[in-house]
């Protein structure tokens, strides 16, 4: 579905991103994971429209999308989420949400004054839509609240229902688990799960907690340096020797063989 | 009955002039904290803006005039507003496209856009000047008065008149309906809300397939509104000339700053605000004095603070003393 060919990406002489391919097949949640500078979310930004690569492609169904901007990315239905949450922050949680929909005939100047019914029933619609994934995420006690104010992990599941309000069909998720506790990282998990069997999402998922990669994830698509090091199930990337140097360094390595034995 | 002319003088000189003043001000200082807030940069070109669209008001008044078109009693130029209105958003979205967006794309910093808004300035002060003039110019006609002081003087018997000038009472309608429409705007619709959004939060918006060159030309088009109407208002009220309207960004940015940047609730606190500092400072309180103060202690100068020739000087301290203790303002800006 999303195919990466080459990327490069430097800032100055520093080569964040640096030749690294890959491909990602439709309907997989497929875990990105590499120690910290790997990469991973600059190759994110990048396929994402945020950054322009400096070289290299990216192919969606074929399609050359290579440096289009966020906005046309999204209504081609490539959604990501941040590593720390974003939000409206002036904004209620409902609002937050409904702001996403867009294609809105309330969006034309001209109807905003003139074609008021149209656009009312559109904003009943995607308000109803927008209470049924607040309820999905089991945050609907909080549609009134000002999204500046929840706490970090509900911002989070605030990120992952932006995603839910459009037909998105693949989505970036940059550590939906960063700073959540474990029983807010399940529920997060039980949505991305039901969203990729229900609703037929392909995810990308960014993480460094290994259970919840497990759980996810297949394939894995472990980077380090700004190159793809190994493809492959956790239990293949686990094992690959290069994996493991990246990630302890030749000092540990050992160590962790002897834990293994 | 002394109380009530001191009242009245009071209202006279200094409550009407400061309302119609900071309706006027409040207006201006709407546009420069919008585009603050959705373009992120000072846009020193608003008070030029606001003599452009002035300019334009000015023919298509004396366009109609010519025809012999009016508004009864109320000034011609209401109804040339909007033509005034349309061409200042063309002109705008011109400066947009030929210089605005070409800073975009570079993502170039708020300071060095803050520098090309003050190019943009110059270039559109000398185009007003070259087309109209820089004389004053006078284009209220219709009625004058509402209440003239004389009339109000046989209505009441009192000594002191209170005159309320017709451009004085429009500046305050006409202020109140577009504050009310702007609100709705931003507040209750889809397009107002994505321009908060936007302002709230730029990377989230784009990626929940905000279009920012959308948001940007709406923004455009309601500057132009804004400004539009805030220089009409101030020149039916006094009189337009082309090197007063570059004067008035001082006071509108110190409005805009006084209420927080970027915030519209400020925008209209920090025009008041100003206002009424600017007259009651520079006001002789002689008149008033003289009707409270038992007659030994009646002042014999005139007991006004500041000479209006120094007015602009009160909103420069008045914003100095904000930047120093309170940058944010008074109402906490920065988001829409």
């Amino acid at each position: 579905m999303i195919v990466v060919e080459n990327m490069v990406k430097t800032f100055g002489g520093f080569h964040a991103v640096d030749g690294a391919s890959l491909e990602i097949s439709e309907g997989s949640i497929t875990g990105l994971i590499g120690p910290n500078g790997a990469g991973k979310t600059t190759l994110f930004n990048v396929i994402a429209g945020v950054l322009k690569p400096t070289s290299g492609r990216v192919l969606m169904n074929g399609e050359d999308i290579t440096g289009l901007a966020p906005h046309a990315l999204f209504h081609k239905g490539l959604l990501r989420t941040f590593q720390v949450a974003h939000e409206f922050a002036s904004m209620s949680c409902r609002e937050n949400l409904m702001m996403v929909a867009s294609g809105q005939s309330g969006e034309a100047l001209w109807n905003t004054w003139f074609g008021r019914k149209r656009s009312a029933d559109e904003e009943r619609a995607l308000k109803a839509k927008a209470d049924e994934v607040l309820a999905f995420l089991t945050i609907d006690h909080l549609a009134d609240h000002k999204a500046g104010e929840v706490s970090g992990g509900q911002k989070k599941l605030l990120e992952l229902g932006r995603t839910m309000m459009v037909d998105a069909r693949i989505v970036f998720l940059d550590e939906v688990g960063a700073g959540v506790n474990r029983t807010l990282l399940n529920t997060i998990g039980d949505a991305i799960i039901r969203l990729n069997k229900e609703r037929g999402y392909t995810f990308v998922v960014i993480e460094h907690d290994m259970d919840f990669i497990g759980r996810l994830c297949d394939p894995v698509i472990c980077m380090a340096e700004g190159k793809v090091l190994a493809q492959g199930t956790l239990a293949e990337i686990k094992a690959n020797e290069q994996v493991i140097e990246a990630y302890l360094g030749t000092g540990l390595k050992n160590k962790a063989q002897v834990g293994a034995q | 009955m002394d109380f009530l002319n001191a009242l009245v003088a009071l209202a006279n000189f200094v409550i009407v002039p400061g309302l119609a003043y900071g309706a006027q001000l409040a207006i201006g200082a709407l546009g420069v904290t919008l585009i603050y807030g959705i373009l992120r940069f000072s846009n020193f070109a608003h008070g030029d803006t606001m003599a452009f669209g002035t300019m334009a008001t000015i023919l298509a008044t004396w366009g109609m005039q010519s025809y012999g078109i009016s508004f009864g009693p109320l000034p011609t130029a209401l109804l040339a507003l909007p033509f005034g209105i349309a061409a200042t958003a063309l002109m705008l979205l011109g400066t947009d496209r030929v210089v605005y967006r070409f800073y975009r794309a570079q993502k170039a910093k708020p300071v060095i856009l803050v520098i090309v808004s003050m190019g943009v300035m110059f270039i559109m002060n000398g185009v007003v000047r070259f087309i109209i003039g820089v004389r004053d110019i006078r284009f209220a006609d219709g009625e004058r008065f509402i209440i003239s002081a004389r009339d109000f003087k046989e209505m009441t018997g009192l000594r002191e008149g209170l005159a309320i000038k017709t451009t004085q009472a429009i500046t305050v309608v006409v202020a109140f309906v577009v504050v009310a429409a702007l609100f709705y705007f931003l507040n209750r619709t889809r397009t107002g809300k994505s321009m908060r959004a936007f302002s709230d939060n730029e990377d989230l918006a784009l990626l929940s397939g905000i279009n920012p060159e959308h948001v940007v030309r709406v923004t455009w088009l309601i500057v132009a509104a804004l400004a539009t109407v805030a220089g009409v208002l101030y020149g039916l009220d006094k009189s337009f000339k082309a090197f007063t309207y570059f004067q008035l960004l001082l006071p509108i940015f110190a409005s805009a700053v006084v209420g927080g940047l970027g915030n519209p609730l400020g925008a209209i606190g920090g025009g008041f605000v100003i206002a009424f500092s600017e007259v009651t400072i520079t006001y002789a309180w002689k008149k008033v004095a003289v009707y409270l103060l038992p007659e030994q202690l009646e002042p014999t100068g005139l007991v006004q603070l500041l000479s209006t020739d120094y007015k602009f000087a009160v909103s420069f301290a008045i914003l100095v003393v904000v930047l120093l203790f309170k940058p944010t303002g008074l109402f906490k800006g920065q988001s829409l």
